[in-house]
């Protein structure tokens, strides 16, 4: 199907189901129910997952594949924004010139770094990338802010007129696709349950679902196996009569262009961009998603993505209160102890739950939740033919 | 006129003469070894074949053209496989993979962006990757892990991907450094059989007398970075400056 | 001229926190061969140490106070820190006061126990790892280090005053024979302070067998390893001491900008781009680059300069890493093998 064996066609379509049914399977708990702040089926959530999906590939083709660990995505990110809001500002209101322009011009500012980054390898790499976008937030948070708002960023106001977008005086515009805006959302409730399902979030999700197909052939390609090959042994390749440089080159652009697509697309649900976008904690937090997730791996960047989205807003939305519902069942002072041991890790404590488990992701588990979930399978698996195996061992002692 | 035209070739590593004043010349065909004690410059030579070093004079000539600044996959292209003392693999990759890769190097150049082509459609590429695993006798072996393979059979698969490119001139690094003798007999019986039924042109760095002898057609011998002596090995084995030279290294 | 001198005196104190930190860094590096992205953590945790003994030492009672009282007459409570109730009000103000040059013998044994902690339990377990994993980990180190921090002392920056007798400005001016360079006193002593710190480093490293030892083995690692020498202790120990050069230059510097959780990442990410422009695994390289880019970063905030290249103060140092690594891979003073592709 589409180009891909069996194996690649079922997680690509299982990803696809996913997709289509997140606003259904990600609320699980009903409304007002204690367990409803665990629900993740709401837009602005769900929209963070698919688009941080798409960063986390895109830097898992470059890091996955070529292992170059750049330290410096989270600019292509930012530039990809400020592209977009750009596009929105001043031409027209629609998401898709937005999100081209985005991919485009992060495509050419990761061609800028990439040529001269990629001179170096290893950590050296790792430190001028981190240079380069630690360079680009100084510039966009400082002297840039004609172009990029400084501090407070840039929004869309009632000032603004795109060209095409015929709006009317001191109307705010609002991010649509000809015509039906991403705000919008339908909402479908059943019994106690309440599920929304947002357009914006399924235009997103549509976008991550090309993206990811376009990973899968890229990692299943002569392509892919090239960049294999740079990660495995440089030397022997150019020996070989390949040129590594241009091979890194070209992963790195087209991780940097799936960065700026997931810049666009924040822009286009959310409207607005600063310059933290491109701090370099947020370049570390695509390294980690794809760490947490599986490098290396087709389905592990995303994994790691949504898991890392849904723990900041997750966790971070659990207070002092509600460990006390959750322990009251515990005699009092037991209760207040309990709380006391998790209240560091809650609340405004989830990076430190972030740090904690991506240490112990890396110290343990090099290969992410999927060489997690391997391991349970393998475990599994192994247990049964244990048992197959004792069962025919006992029939001859019978 | 050799196929490879070593002239004058000199090399300096700060106050020391790596090579100086190096002239060979390989000829069509034929298994040329380079012999010498040690650091007499054999892998700074082999280096400066290979684009690895720039040598600081002389030049290189190979099937007509000059070598001299040209990146090391630029040299590969024109023809130049080169085979390592430890093998060079990718370790990541599987077997088959591994053969793979210098079939594409070969058939799209240094470079090619098929992100989109899939490789099960490369079916000519895979029958002519697994026809020469076969003549290593690793066909069995394709989807192994390379990494995971012992040392003998990663030297016959780096062998393969060099012989599967068609070189015009093979450069091989001891290839049997560190063999059992059984193994270092077959290894000579697949060098001879490449040779003669490939019409690959071979130069050879090795210690082991035995598979000078029983390969080379012609010997060069290097001693303190300059070319004691070029001759067939009958010549050589009488040779008195030869003896010397590896005399020397022994009383050292 | 005045300019001149007073930017390199403005650029010498940051100058001399990248430079401490830099010299831990390829210390570690070079001996380890570890990279250590939580570095910047423990040039944090060093200034913390300051403000947490500056805490203690502030720890008050109430104490009815009967010459004083409030609006309505009623008798007045005021607190009074216990060191007075120990050392008398004067003597006790006083140590409250020195709390910053205190806290330097009292982070040295937190230091050392923090750093043989991170290398027995965390690092020791990634020096056959590949440096993408080192950075990984170490990274994640800093996070949950930093948030600790933050966790027990809030996210704000916590003012941690020198002594007032170093309150003042020095006139330097008048010493060279110039007008208006006047310089803090505490920027001077910090300056001299790291000063000192970086000369009892190299002689230790030039002058001790054990620094000996740490020498060669930050030539070839293997080697020494093999002549039977416990590398293994001793790494442990230069790991401790790496750490507490970081964690003094955080006390002190505590004083120079209001230390918070943020300010181990702020420095690490510099300090890196030093490391790396000094030359990896060069101890005189990490040094000169440390105070180099110190003063090229405040010759950078100049009026003038900014005014003809805007923002020029926030990128120089990362410009001139680039500029460096790609004209001079090796940095100012790499030697050669170390670390290349």
């Amino acid at each position: 199907m589409l180009g891909l064996n069996a194996k690649d066609a079922g997680l690509f379509l299982l990803v696809t189901i996913m997709v289509i049914l997140a606003p259904l399977i990600l609320n699980p708990f009903p409304e007002g129910s204690e367990l409803a702040q665990f629900n993740a089926g709401y837009p602005d959530l769900m929209q963070r997952f698919v688009i941080f999906g798409i960063f986390a590939i895109g830097f898992n083709i470059l890091f996955g594949l070529t292992g170059y660990l750049s330290f410096g995505h989270a600019a292509f990110l930012g530039v990809g924004s400020y592209a977009a809001i750009w596009m929105m500002k001043l031409l027209t209101l629609n998401v898709i010139p937005a999100i081209i322009m985005a991919v485009i011009f992060a495509g050419l500012f990761a061609l800028l770094v990439g040529f001269v980054s990629l001179r170096r390898s290893g950590i050296y790499f790792s430190i001028l990338t981190l240079a380069f976008a630690q360079m680009s937030y100084a510039l966009a948070y400082s002297v840039l802010t004609p172009l990029t708002g400084g501090e407070t960023g840039l929004q869309i106001k009632s000032t603004d007129s795109p060209l095409l977008s015929n709006l009317a005086n001191g109307e705010i515009g609002r991010a649509n696709l000809f015509g039906l805006e991403m705000g919008s959302s339908f909402e479908w409730g059943v019994g106690n349950w309440l599920f929304t399902f947002n357009a914006g979030y399924y235009i997103a999700g549509i976008v991550m679902l090309m993206a990811f197909y376009m990973s899968i052939r890229i990692f299943r390609s002569p392509f892919g196996m090239m960049l294999r090959a740079v990660k495995s042994n440089q030397q022997r390749m150019n020996y070989t009569g390949l040129n590594s440089k241009p091979y890194t080159l070209a992963a790195f652009v087209i991780s940097g262009m799936y960065a700026g697509l997931a810049g666009g697309l924040l822009v286009a649900m959310d409207t607005q961009v600063g310059p933290e976008r491109m701090f370099w904690t947020a370049s570390g937090e695509v390294v980690l998603m794809s760490i947490l997730g599986g490098v290396g791996t087709l389905i592990g960047p995303v994994l790691g993505a949504g898991m890392i989205k849904y723990m900041e807003n997750i966790i971070s939305k659990i207070n002092d209160n509600i460990l006390h519902q959750w322990f009251a069942f515990l005699p009092d002072g037991m209760e207040d102890f309990v709380v006391f041991l998790i209240h560091p890790f809650i609340g405004k404590g989830w990076h430190l739950t972030l740090g904690l488990v991506f240490m112990a992701v890396v110290i343990f588990l090099p290969g992410g939740l999927v060489e997690g979930g391997q391991r349970i399978g393998r475990l599994f698996r192994r247990k049964k033919r244990d048992g197959a195996v004792g069962d025919a061992a006992k029939t001859p002692a019978e | 006129m050799g196929i490879l035209e070593v002239k004058g070739v000199g090399k300096r590593f700060g106050g020391l003469a790596a090579l100086s004043d190096v002239t060979l010349s390989v000829e069509e065909n034929s298994v040329h070894a380079i012999i010498g004690p040690n650091g007499a410059g054999k892998s700074t030579l082999l280096n400066c074949l290979v684009g690895k070093l720039i040598p600081d004079t002389g030049s290189v000539m190979f099937d007509g053209q000059s070598v001299l600044g040209r990146k090391p996959h630029e040299i590969n292209q024109m023809g130049i496989s080169r085979v390592f003392q430890t093998p060079e693999i990718f370790g990541d990759l599987t077997v088959l993979e591994n053969i793979m890769i210098p079939c594409f190097a070969k058939r799209d150049g240094a470079f090619r962006m098929h992100a989109f082509e899939q490789f099960s459609h490369e079916k000519e590429l895979i029958e002519k990757s697994e026809h020469i695993l076969e003549d290593v006798n690793m066909a069995d072996k394709k989807d192994m892990h390379a990494a995971s393979m012992s040392r003998g059979d990663k030297r016959r698969l780096e062998m393969a991907m060099c012989l599967v490119q068609d070189p015009k001139l093979l450069l091989l690094d001891e290839p049997t450094a560190g063999m059992a003798r059984a193994d270092t007999n077959n290894t000579i019986d697949l060098l001879k059989e490449i040779n003669e039924k490939r019409k690959i042109t071979m130069a050879i760095i090795e210690h082991d007398m035995h598979v000078v002898f029983s390969l080379a057609q012609r010997i060069t011998v290097l001693a303190q970075g300059t070319p004691l002596v070029e001759d067939t090995p009958d010549n050589i084995k009488g040779n008195a400056k030869v003896q010397e030279a590896y005399l020397g290294e022994s009383q050292n | 001229m005045e300019v001149i001198v007073l930017q390199v005196l403005n650029g010498l104190d940051k100058g001399s926190a990248y430079a401490l930190i830099a010299l831990g860094l390829t210390l570690i590096f070079g001996t380890l061969g570890v990279v250590n992205f939580a570095h910047g953590a423990l040039f944090m945790i060093g200034a913390f140490c300051a403000v947490t003994l500056n805490r203690i030492l502030s720890l008050s009672h109430e104490v009815i106070d009967p010459d004083k009282t409030d609006f309505l007459g009623n008798p007045l409570a005021v607190n009074v820190p216990y060191v007075y109730d120990w050392f008398g009000e004067a003597a006790g103000q006083g140590i409250i006061n020195w709390s910053v040059p205190l806290a330097l013998l009292f982070s040295i044994p937190i230091m050392i126990i923090v750093g043989i902690a991170m290398e027995r339990g965390l690092i020791k377990h990634f020096y056959k790892r590949p440096h993408a994993d080192q950075i990984l980990v170490t990274f994640g180190l800093a996070i949950v280090l930093a948030e600790i921090i933050k966790y027990y002392y809030g996210a704000n920056p916590i003012p941690t005053p020198a002594p007032p007798a170093f309150s003042g400005s020095f006139d330097f001016g008048a010493l060279i024979g110039l007008e208006n360079i006047i310089y803090p006193y505490w920027r001077i002593i910090y300056f001299s302070f790291a000063m000192i710190i970086i000369a009892a480093v190299f002689a230790f490293l030039q002058f001790t067998t054990f620094g000996m030892v740490v020498r060669a083995g930050m030539v070839d690692r293997e080697t020494v390893g093999m002549l039977g020498i416990n590398i293994d202790k001793r790494f442990t120990i230069m790991f401790a001491i790496a750490a507490c050069v970081a964690g003094l230059a955080g006390v002190m510097y505590a004083p120079i900008n209001s230390p918070d959780y943020n300010m181990g990442m702020h420095f690490l990410v510099l300090s890196f781009v030093v490391v790396v422009v000094g030359g990896m695994g060069s101890l005189p390289g990490a040094v000169l680059a440390g105070f180099l880019l110190g003063i090229l970063e405040s010759f950078a905030s100049l009026g003038v300069v900014i005014d003809l290249l805007p923002g020029i103060n926030q990128i120089i140092i990362y410009l001139v890493a680039i500029v460096v690594l790609l004209t001079r891979p090796r940095g100012l003073m790499g030697r050669k093998g170390v670390m290349e592709e």
